[in-house]
């Protein structure tokens, strides 16, 4: 039922976002990502599907250029944010990352406090002129990670003290609390219970509201849940990608509903 | 008969054992291996291991305990009234000892027989020329109660021996009957064997907790019989260093050995925390591969080089380059080479790989997920670095450093030769001043006597540097355990 | 996006990100001047050995004709070892002043001096030991003009390596500006030359005012004796511990204790094992003081917890598979052990042995404690079983000995001493390299 009525939301078109034209990535000599073309529209759930290995999240880490911590990864092609290339030599990562922020598979909370968390990525990019403005910062990164009322009495207890599930929305809050435009997800309920999943799951919706938001996720019926666009990768090739209720009931190439049949996997 | 000819034939005894064991092993089965419980071998080594492993333990034990007993029994031949207290009464022991070893040598050298010496009378010989004949020199004329101790000891120990040579053979010879009866193709000798082995390794693993007790015990005891002689308290709250000879010095006080101890690790901590730690977040963080595989081995050949080289380079470089510009020459502030500065650079500068490799494995085991996040929110390196990394890595980092700081704090050979001899409560760091290793290398140097308050203060001066570096080694220890546990 | 104010764009950088920019660089640059200061460091660690150290193994010798006289060496004239062996030193004077003299005549240099004693000066105080040596030697070349090279004194060879002016002997007694001028005129004829001096590297100490003759020969070997002594004992001794440790021991209160105690004696000064080895092994068992084998025990026991951590590192590296393969056969776990995982963790543990005994050759500290000082090491022992009982010392405090004497020669020697040290331990590292380098396996 519920899904349904996401479709029927995600039928209203949105801007572009970010726009992927010819990307190739190389890790030596492997050619992990080949000539993938692809639109991400703002205030939408697109997730990247596909086997273990098929480059989804590789790709994704290209959006906001961490690949580029790694020396041996090479990109080729463009990426461009709001019709910018963000691997322009004059484009500074740290900035491009403040505006297309990352939530991880595992959850990676920094051995702070809540607050100081939260706080982090506001007081590196200075976004707060004085205490008060980043109180309220926080408290409304908390609320839009749907974590403030687990929390509010105790902001200066350790984040790594939470449960994973609290862990990984105030990592989620964390990278909200920049004010970003994108949000990439790399999986980030693989490491959760169902019950923390469903919480997360919920989350991500509201989040459409706001940002632009990119999933991999390696379940099917996460990417059906929550998606209103849905890519599918395999072995590097960006197979197919449309509506997320097309691609689940009428794949229009072989391998795709191999896939989603489970044929292959 | 002597010990290392009762081992001689321990070591034949157990040779022959083994081939008589081997040899009964298989007759008994008529020479058909398969019939055998163990390989034949076994059988030989069991046979070996019965005859000498206990012999040996009754040998080892007998060796330490005799001449305890013995020094316990000629002692009281000691009148009383001879002596004042412990010190003076192991001064006339070590005396009777080398009478009795000179006496012995005598004989050996045929300038006494063996009747001869046992009837020897302090009037109608000058024992001490007849004694430095044969290479034993003596610090006085021979008193008659020394030398009836000496007598005491000679009979006690002759006797003893006897006794020990015959035990240590019976025990041999047991050991080697009992093993060859029990030899039978059933007996499980290959269990018998290695049950013995395991003990072998399990007292070779107790010999670190051996080392320890002998630590331990060997400072408590000193320092016990130094605050007999000497105020604990004065020692202890002393802020005078002043030790005059042998006997009646007043003033022992540690502090100001303390004080220069801490302030010379100070200063090292302050050149090698800011550098080590500095080199370890490049190279664990920014450094190329090749970068770091030239500047990691470099730095560590820092960490190899002997202290007596640093030492050196501070008495003769690092010195003169100072008073170069801290001198009379320069500022004024510095009157010799050596300071507090020149031993506490060189000593920083040995300090720098300690720190740095110690802190560069502990950065390394901050997990690349949290870097992650950080460069996720769009934070540059160094803010990662100086707000996520350095954090989560503070409690392994405060292990290292106090592990340096234990370092600093028992070096010897640089304060020895770059910090100076004079014991002075100071601030300023152009002065010279001593440590507390310093001091028991001068104390304890070239002199075998105990007796008097100088020398045992060093032990004193051990067990506080001995307590002072195992608490911060404890601590660092269980600190740096305790945040590996964190990330594993 | 409704607000462009607030929207960006990627291209160009603000204020805020190029201060933070700025700011990593620093921070780096801080990185880069720390490694850098440590490199320098080392450089200038090694240089100032290597520039004050070479010295060390030259020595200025002075070659001259001395007549060996029949008259001063055997009046008796029938070559009795013992008449002659009661001519010292003193009877020599007279020919080596001669030969001096003859030299300077051979030379043409102008020779200002009448008194014996004043030539002599040139020469070093064991010169005329050296001739007498020769001569109880070969009593048969009495009599003939036979050549030596001798070694000049610690001041005119000072003024060969410029550590002595003509300034400096202003206060000198032991030498003057005049003994240059002859020294100098000498030098043009070949009769003195600076060259390789085998004696520093095999020679025993000397006193300390004959640094030109001392050398870390005997306390070479001393150093020699321990680590054969340190060898024999920690080697075994750690293996078996380690084996128990890490294929025996059971989880409990008893390994926990020796674990406790192993990594709390690799981090205990060196300093008190030295205070160990004074009261346990000579006060108490009255072990001969200053021997290498006392040394040797108390560096046995300083190196066995480095050898014990590394000896279980290697064990711990032999993977599992190849125990169960043994055990699955019918191997007890002792032989297991000793027949499988040893030999494969083997070279793993001699180069952490290595590493070990070149950290206890370097040691200087507890040395001076149990007396193994280095004015000690001015006789060879007389055999192996002198070597490990009669008092010697070993380089490292034979080095710092030097270091403490007054004469600035005797620096150059302690630097040429550090020299000889550092090769050892190069060599050693380097072996140790190899090895790891050649035997490693990746699992």
């Amino acid at each position: 039922m519920t899904q349904m009525s996401k479709i029927e939301r995600a039928a209203t078109m949105h801007d572009i976002k970010i726009s992927a034209k010819d990307v190739q990535v190389y890790y030596g000599e492997n050619h992990a990502i080949k000539d993938v073309n692809v639109e991400i529209e703002d205030k939408t759930v697109t997730a990247f599907i596909g086997p273990s290995g098929c480059g989804k999240s590789t790709f994704l880490r290209c959006l906001n250029r961490m690949n580029d911590t790694i020396d041996i990864c090479r990109i080729k092609g463009d990426i461009l944010l709001d019709g910018e290339d963000i691997y322009d030599k004059r484009v500074d990562p740290v900035q491009l990352r403040a505006k297309v922020g990352m939530v991880f598979q595992k959850p990676n909370p920094f051995p702070k406090s809540i607050y100081d968390n939260v706080a982090y990525g506001p007081r590196i990019h200075g976004l707060a002129r004085n205490k008060a403005e980043l109180d309220e910062i926080v408290e409304k990164s908390l609320r839009r990670g749907a974590i403030w009322d687990e929390v509010k009495d105790r902001l200066d207890a350790p984040g790594t003290g939470l449960s994973g599930g609290q862990q990984q929305r105030l990592c989620i809050a964390r990278a909200v609390a920049t004010e970003p435009e994108v949000l990439l997800m790399d999986e980030p309920c693989s490491a959760l219970d169902p019950i923390a999943t469903a919480q997360v799951e919920e989350l991500i919706d509201e989040l459409r509201q706001n940002f632009s938001v990119v999933i991999v996720t390696h379940s099917m019926q996460q990417a059906a849940r929550v998606s209103q666009k849905t890519a599918f990768f395999h072995l590097g090739n960006l197979v197919e990608f449309g509506e997320t209720s097309q691609i689940f009931t009428n794949p229009v190439d072989p391998r795709t509903e191999s896939y989603i049949t489970g044929r292959i996997g | 008969m002597s010990a290392s000819w009762l081992l001689i034939i321990l070591l034949a005894l157990a040779g022959l054992g083994f081939l008589l064991g081997r040899n009964r092993a298989l007759a008994s089965v008529g020479g058909d291996l398969r019939k055998l419980h163990s390989l034949p071998n076994y059988y030989g080594f069991n046979v070996a291991m019965l005859a000498f492993v206990p012999a040996v333990l009754v040998l080892g034990l007998w060796a330490v305990a005799q001449p305890m007993v013995i020094d316990a029994s000629a002692s009281g031949v000691i009148p009383q009234t001879y002596y004042q207290d412990e010190g003076a009464l192991n001064l006339i022991m070590s005396d009777v000892r080398r009478v009795a070893e000179g006496l012995d040598l005598a004989v050996a050298q045929g300038v006494l027989s063996a009747s001869e010496a046992t009837v020897l009378n302090t009037q109608t010989t000058d024992l001490r020329a007849l004694l430095g004949g044969v290479g034993v020199a003596l610090g006085s004329e021979v008193a008659p109660e020394v030398l009836a101790a000496a007598q005491k000891m000679r009979v006690m120990t002759a006797t003893g021996n006897w006794i020990m040579t015959a035990i240590v053979l019976a025990a041999g010879l047991g050991g080697f009957l009992v093993a060859v009866r029990m030899t039978q193709a059933t007996l499980r000798a290959r269990n018998l064997v290695e049950s013995g082995i395991l003990i072998l390794l399990i007292g070779a693993a107790s010999i670190a907790i051996l080392t320890t007790l002998g630590i331990v015990l060997s400072l408590i005891f000193n320092t016990i019989n130094f605050f007999s002689l000497f105020p604990a308290g004065d020692f202890l709250f002393g802020t005078t260093w002043s030790p005059e000879g042998r006997g009646g010095s007043e003033h022992l006080g540690i502090l100001p050995l303390l004080w220069g101890t801490i302030y010379i690790s100070l200063v090292a901590l302050v050149v090698a925390v800011p550098i080590g730690l500095f080199a370890a977040v490049y190279l664990s963080e920014y450094a190329s591969r090749t970068t770091r595989g030239f500047a990691k081995p470099l730095l560590e050949v820092l960490a190899g080089i002997p202290t007596i080289v640093y030492g050196l380079f501070a008495l003769t470089i690092v010195g003169p380059m100072l008073v170069s510009v801290f001198g009379a020459d320069g500022l004024g502030w510095m009157q010799g080479t050596r300071s507090v500065m020149t031993a506490g650079l060189v000593m920083g500068v040995m300090l720098i790989p300690f720190v740095s490799s110690l802190s560069d494995d502990i950065i390394n085991a901050v997990p690349q997920t949290m870097r992650d996040g950080s460069y996720g929110l769009g934070a540059t390196q160094s803010e990662t670095v100086r707000q996520v990394v350095l954090p989560a890595a503070l409690p392994g980092i405060v292990g290292a450093i106090l592990l340096a700081a234990s370092r600093a704090i028992g070096e010897t050979m640089i304060v020895v030769m770059g910090a100076g001899a004079a014991a002075r409560l100071d601030l300023n760091p152009f002065a010279a001043m001593t440590t507390v290793t310093a001091k028991i290398v001068s104390q304890l140097t070239g002199d075998s006597d105990f007796a008097s308050p100088e020398a045992l203060v060093a032990f004193a001066l051990g067990m506080t540097l001995f307590i002072l570096t195992l608490g911060l080694n404890v601590l660092a220890l269980y600190i740096v355990r305790k945040y590996r546990e964190q990330y594993e | 996006m409704s607000d462009p104010a607030v929207k960006s764009s990627l291209l160009t950088t603000d204020a805020h990100t190029r201060r933070r920019n700025a700011a990593e660089k620093r921070f780096r640059a801080y990185g880069l001047a720390a490694i850098a200061i440590g490199l320098v460091f080392l450089v200038l660690l090694l240089g100032s050995i290597l520039f004050k150290g070479v010295g060390a193994f030259q020595q200025t010798f002075i070659t001259l004709d001395v007549e060996l006289l029949e008259a001063k060496l055997d009046k008796s004239g029938n070559r009795d070892p013992a008449q002659m062996a009661k001519v010292t030193t003193f009877g020599y004077n007279p020919l080596l002043d001669a030969a001096i003299k003859r030299a300077t005549e051979g030379a043409g240099v102008e020779n200002p001096f009448t008194k014996g004693k004043d030539l002599r000066k040139l020469l070093s105080a064991g010169a005329a030991n050296q001739v007498r040596q020769f001569v109880l030697a070969n009593p048969d070349r009495i009599g003939e003009t036979v050549t030596f090279r001798l070694l000049a004194s610690s001041r005119v060879d000072g003024y060969f390596k410029g550590r002595v002016t003509r300034e400096s002997l202003a206060r000198d007694k032991n030498l003057t500006p005049a003994h240059l001028e002859m020294v100098d005129g000498l030098r043009e004829a070949g009769v003195v030359a600076k060259r390789f001096n085998p004696g520093f590297i095999t020679g025993a100490d000397a006193s300390e005012s004959r640094p030109e003759q001392a050398g870390i020969g005997v306390s070479m070997l001393g150093s020699f004796f321990m680590m054969l002594v340190v060898l024999a004992l920690s080697l075994p001794i750690g293996v078996a511990a380690s084996i128990y440790l890490e294929e025996f021991a059971r989880q409990n209160w008893f390994t926990d204790l020796i674990e406790v105690n192993i990594s709390n004696l690799a981090a205990v000064p060196s300093i008190v094992f030295g205070i160990l080895g004074l009261a346990v092994f000579i006060q108490f068992a009255h072990l001969p003081q200053s021997a290498p084998l006392v040394g040797g025990l108390v560096l046995t026991l300083m190196t066995l917890p480095t050898i014990i951590i590394s000896t279980r590192a290697s064990l711990k590296s032999v993977p599992p598979s190849i125990r169960e393969a043994a055990l699955g056969v019918g191997a007890s776990k002792m032989q297991t052990v000793f027949h499988h995982v040893l030999p494969l963790a083997m070279p793993g543990i001699l180069t952490g042995t290595i590493i070990g005994l070149a950290q206890a050759l370097g040691e200087t500290a507890p040395l001076l404690l149990i007396g193994m000082v280095g004015y000690i090491a001015s006789n060879y022992p007389g055999g192996i079983v002198e070597g490990f009982l009669s008092p010697n010392s070993a380089m490292p405090a034979q080095i710092y000995e030097w270091a403490k004497r007054a004469d600035p020669a005797y620096y150059e020697r302690a630097w040429g001493g550090i020299i000889i040290l550092l090769v050892f331990l190069m060599t050693m590292n380097i072996i140790a390299v190899i090895l790891r380098r050649r035997f490693e396996r990746r699992w």
